[in-house]
């Protein structure tokens, strides 16, 4: 059971401000049904251009529709340039406080305010617009997203970023590239996690080898390859040579673009050594298993 | 206010009955029952006869049961204990919607090297046993498929999965958590190899599990330590657990009728009337073959945890397969693997009942559902945009 404030409680159970203006002057939607919560904004502004009545309509958990009704309740009376710096965090202060867990609903808050400011100032946007390179496929987000709730939340680890922004909640093949985000952000902050075996770069005893290999395809790739109904397993080391085989759909996953030998070689390229040569197992392949290379 | 508790696949009340034998062995009857005085002999006695119970339920031998700390040590034992003692076969055969107690298992299995094959379901929660068959072969060295789905109450052909698997000299485990205690089971009739229960699914205490393993099954100790459990489960017993245990199998026997007839009534009573009362919603799983205490119901266009903390004002206590309840952010894997969609899944709700539960309970929650679900299809930006 979540521990909710009462504030949040209240919110939930006798929701403020429900519904949907009617020729709003900005309108902002953001999440889908897919993603388990979505949220859509309207706001009508008076004569001097502050916001004279907000609603909302939300699909999600307590939090998710607690935090939608403080949002129209923070943002009632303020300029758009006041709404404008209304955080995440403000709105969970607000709410004093919520489950870490449930942190990216207040993210979504002030998406959905965004997006609705946007499409008051453009006219068009009403759909909150992806910036930069989708890190996470899974639930969509971007590099800018997770870079922004790292510096507003001040935040360290991946699984702060998941609960954020969801980024990385999925089939988790994109821990990786978080990780390397909040290092590029974060910097001295960010604690040194000390791997289990040498990471890149220091000389490897063949045994450290095979298991930095082994612990890169569990971690860096079979999650991924898995999110879309696939496999890979490690059939063998010699050397520099990884040979592989590709289990299940992979012919059908979004990878497919490149081949997945490739894929594999540049993560253990990354991860491992730059000596990496993967070939592909063909003889163990299962039957039926077309692979478009 | 008035506690329903319609979250019996989660955990039971313990029974009186049970309770009442329990408590001896705490203050009084404390003794060791590996020791040689009479003060711990006795209690050994009671340990034995629990065992009797248990396998007088399950229809096997005593010495066939092998008590544990709860259901998720019985699963790991039999599939880590299976392939210790067969190293040289490296496929696992499991499938999709297993409880994360076998799945997480299998998955850390693929991760050291074993090829693990997870079998799909169709919409309606069912295997294709075609498939199976033409799997199994001499690297196999276990399959593991469970009794019934704890989320939506499917049951799943064990006895013609276990004589396909074994015909071919591959172990076989079942985890029957869910169904130990609400349809028979008699396993002297069916090869089935390795089979876990819990102890607290069916009105004993929480810390107390069961190992079936049927006689001359190959199977390598789990916990190392003294003599307890023939060799194959160290550590003192949890002999409270145990003889509550036992208490509650010579129960659940006695209201098998009851568990098939009253409880499932209504059960179907609720199911039905929440359906006819909430448009746009929907069951999820096998209405053929399924638990006669349980119903998982999607309601289309709002979120399970948001249902749950509604039904929670009224002392309701129900379960939901949404993101949000797990602290996860994907819906139930058991949903997704039947192609349940999106929308669908989190807002699936589970109601699982007991021979506890009364027609007044039923009533007054077929009362509050249709006001909790429109209440929050009114908050719902989908209601009215997607076409009903």
């Amino acid at each position: 059971m979540w521990e909710y404030t009462d504030k949040v409680r209240d919110h939930f159970f006798n929701p403020r401000n429900v519904g949907e203006i009617e020729n709003a002057d900005g309108v902002g939607e953001v999440g889908s049904l897919a993603c388990g919560d979505a949220l859509k904004l309207t706001f009508k502004l008076d004569k001097d251009g502050r916001i004279a009545d907000a609603k909302f309509k939300t699909f999600g958990c307590a939090s998710a529709i607690a935090t939608s009704s403080v949002l129209t309740e923070l943002i009632r009376g303020k300029t758009l340039d006041e709404a404008m710096n209304v955080t995440n965090k403000d709105i969970a202060d607000y709410l004093g406080g919520l489950p870490e867990q449930k942190m990216h609903c207040s993210v979504m808050g002030r998406e959905a305010l965004e997006a609705a400011i946007a499409n008051y100032q453009g006219g068009e946007v009403k759909k909150h617009e992806l910036e930069g390179h989708v890190v996470c496929t899974c639930f969509g987000v971007t590099d800018v997203e997770i870079e922004r709730v790292v510096r507003e939340n001040d935040l360290t680890t991946v699984e702060q970023v998941t609960n954020y922004c969801k980024a990385g909640g999925g089939c988790g093949g994109c821990h990786g590239e978080i990780e390397k985000i909040i290092e590029r952000i974060q910097g001295e902050k960010v604690a040194p996690h000390a791997p289990p075996v040498p990471r890149k770069g220091k000389k490897l005893t063949n045994i450290q080898k095979m298991q930095l290999i082994q612990q890169t395809i569990n971690e860096q790739i079979r999650p991924a390859l898995r999110a879309h109904g696939g496999n890979i397993e490690l059939i063998d080391i010699e050397g520099d040579k990884v040979t592989v085989a590709f289990r299940g759909m992979c012919a059908q996953c979004h990878l497919a673009e490149f081949t997945m030998k490739d894929v594999v070689e540049t993560k253990l390229r990354e991860f491992v050594s730059e000596d990496i040569v993967v070939e592909e197992d063909k003889d163990s392949v299962e039957e039926g298993h077309v692979h478009k290379g | 206010m008035q506690t329903i508790y319609f979250d019996n696949n989660a955990t039971t009340r313990v029974a009186d009955e049970v309770f009442e034998v329990m408590q001896p062995y705490f203050c009084e009857l404390y003794g060791n029952p590996s020791s040689m005085h009479t003060f711990g002999g006795q209690v050994g006695v009671r340990v034995r006869e629990a065992r009797e119970q248990v396998a007088a339920l399950l229809g096997c031998h005593p010495g066939e049961v092998i008590f544990t700390s709860c259901g998720t040590e019985s699963d790991s034992t039999a599939i880590l204990g299976t392939l210790a003692a067969v190293p040289h076969r490296r496929k696992v055969i499991t499938t999709r919607v297993e409880h994360p107690a076998v799945l997480t298992v299998c998955r850390d299995l693929e991760n050291r090297g074993y090829h693990v094959i997870e079998l799909g379901v169709d919409k309606q929660g069912r295997l294709d046993l075609d498939e199976l068959e033409s799997l199994l072969d001499d690297d196999t060295a276990i399959v593991t498929v469970m009794a019934a789905n704890n989320e939506t109450g499917t049951i799943f052909p064990i006895e013609r999965i276990a004589e396909m698997v074994t015909e071919r000299g591959i172990t076989f485990h079942t985890d029957a958590v869910q169904i130990v205690g609400k349809v028979p089971l008699n396993l002297s009739e069916t090869p089935i190899h390795l089979l876990s229960l819990s102890g607290h699914k069916l009105h004993a205490a929480k810390g107390v599990g069961v190992l079936y393993v049927r006689k001359g099954t190959r199977i390598a100790p789990f916990l190392l330590g003294g003599h307890q459990e023939g060799g194959r489960r160290a550590g003192t017993e949890n002999v409270p657990g145990i003889v509550g245990l036992g208490k509650a199998c010579e129960l659940a026997a006695r209201y098998m009728d009851d568990e098939n007839t009253r409880v499932k009534a209504l059960r179907d009573k609720l199911e039905s009337a929440i359906l006819a009362g909430c448009p746009d919603s929907r069951i999820n799983g096998d209405p053929e073959n399924r638990l006669p205490n349980t119903t998982n119901i999607s309601f289309e266009y709002i979120e399970g945890e948001a249902i749950l903390l509604m039904l929670d004002r009224f002392g309701i206590c129900a379960s939901s397969g949404s993101a949000c309840t797990s602290g996860s952010l994907e819906p139930s894997h058991v949903l997704r693997a039947m192609g349940v969609p999106f929308t669908a899944a989190h807002g699936s709700i589970r109601y699982s009942l007991s021979r506890y539960n009364t027609e007044d309970e039923v009533d007054f929650t077929i009362e509050k559902m249709p006001q909790i679900i429109e209440r929050l299809r009114e908050l719902s930006p989908f209601v009215g945009q997607v076409s009903v």
